[in-house]
């Protein structure tokens, strides 16, 4: 699945990025806060579930080439992050719920 | 921010003492504090140790070779993960007139393997006191990441950003009533230092500021 058939499938709120970076192909899955932990752990294709929306975050999605980044539970997206992400073509996305529902019904479209 | 234009450029906003505090590394105390030499004003060597639990924690040493020898260890303990500097710029070492010696490949935004409940022997063991950073902050912070600052922690020191409301935390975390609030820059640019702003009432020498930070 692209990442514009998860943005459409789960009602997904688009903070930033454009119809190019949607058009990624979405292989996988990681959830996970603990930016280290992420940047040695995500695959390349994976949608990296999370509450972290800092400008790091930002620099781990382009370091391990996630399709792109799902804040979880409303969490807040920084604006210095938004710029970092417009720069590098780093899609993010927002969901009211919490990362165990969506990996859960993400895992079964996969 | 180089060694030399910090240490020059907070002699000349007034500062009599500053730290020098990069991310997991202490690789350019020596330069900054050779600068402040020349320029009349201490720089304590330390840095700003991001723990396992990515917790930022700033610790200051006496003596600059065991700051080395910590950093050292610091980077030891670091995942092999490569800088990218056209992510996170590059990571330069330089010599106090800011001529640059080399850089570090490792990437030092990344976190250390020290966990925050030992951090506080680890540092001490090493002629140093450490305390958590800007702990009213969001992101990296002892209270963020893990919700509270606990006893066992160890730390006698907290640090709290400028657009802190001390008050505020003291009610919501009650042992901060109990320990010393210091209230740092966290300057990451040159434009972004502060007139002096923080007055420790010890005498102006790096043993004597670290003890008084220790209470000891």
């Amino acid at each position: 699945m692209t990442v514009q058939n998860l943005i459409d499938d789960f009602s997904l709120e688009v903070l930033c990025g454009g119809a190019d970076a949607a058009q990624k192909e979405v292989t996988g899955g990681y959830c996970g806060d603990l930016l280290s932990w992420v940047m040695s752990k995500a695959q390349e294709g994976d949608c990296w579930l999370t509450v972290m929306g800092n400008v790091n975050s930002i620099g781990v999605a382009v370091m391990t080439d996630v399709a792109c980044i799902l804040l979880t539970e409303n969490a807040a997206f920084d604006e210095d992050a938004k710029l970092r992400a417009e720069q590098n073509g780093v899609i993010v996305l927002r969901s009211s719920e919490n990362a165990f529902d969506l990996a859960v019904k993400i895992a079964e479209k996969l | 921010m180089t060694p030399y234009n910090l240490v020059n450029l907070s002699a000349l906003m007034g500062m009599e003492a500053i730290a020098l505090t990069d991310h997991n590394s202490c690789m350019n105390c020596g330069a900054a504090m050779r600068a402040g030499a020349e320029a009349g004003i201490t720089v304590i060597p330390g840095m700003e140790l991001c723990t396992s639990e990515e917790v930022h924690v700033v610790c200051l040493f006496e003596e600059l070779k065991a700051a080395e020898e910590f950093s050292d260890y610091v980077l030891s303990t670091m995942p092999p993960i490569k800088n990218r500097p056209e992510i996170f710029g590059t990571q330069l070492i330089m010599d106090e007139t800011d001529k640059v010696l080399g850089s570090q490949d490792i990437l030092l935004t990344a976190a250390s393997g020290i966990s925050i409940g030992s951090v506080e022997k680890l540092v001490d063991g090493y002629g140093g006191v450490c305390y958590p950073a800007h702990i009213d902050r969001s992101s990296y912070s002892v209270i963020s990441n893990l919700g509270m600052i606990t006893e066992e922690m160890g730390f006698e020191v907290a640090e709290v950003s400028p657009m802190g409301n001390v008050d505020d935390l003291i009610e919501k975390h009650p042992i901060l009533g109990r320990m010393k609030i210091l209230t740092s820059s966290d300057a990451h640019r040159l434009d972004a230092l502060p007139p002096a702003n923080l007055s420790l009432h010890t005498d102006n020498n790096i043993k004597s500021i670290i003890r008084h930070l220790k209470n000891r």
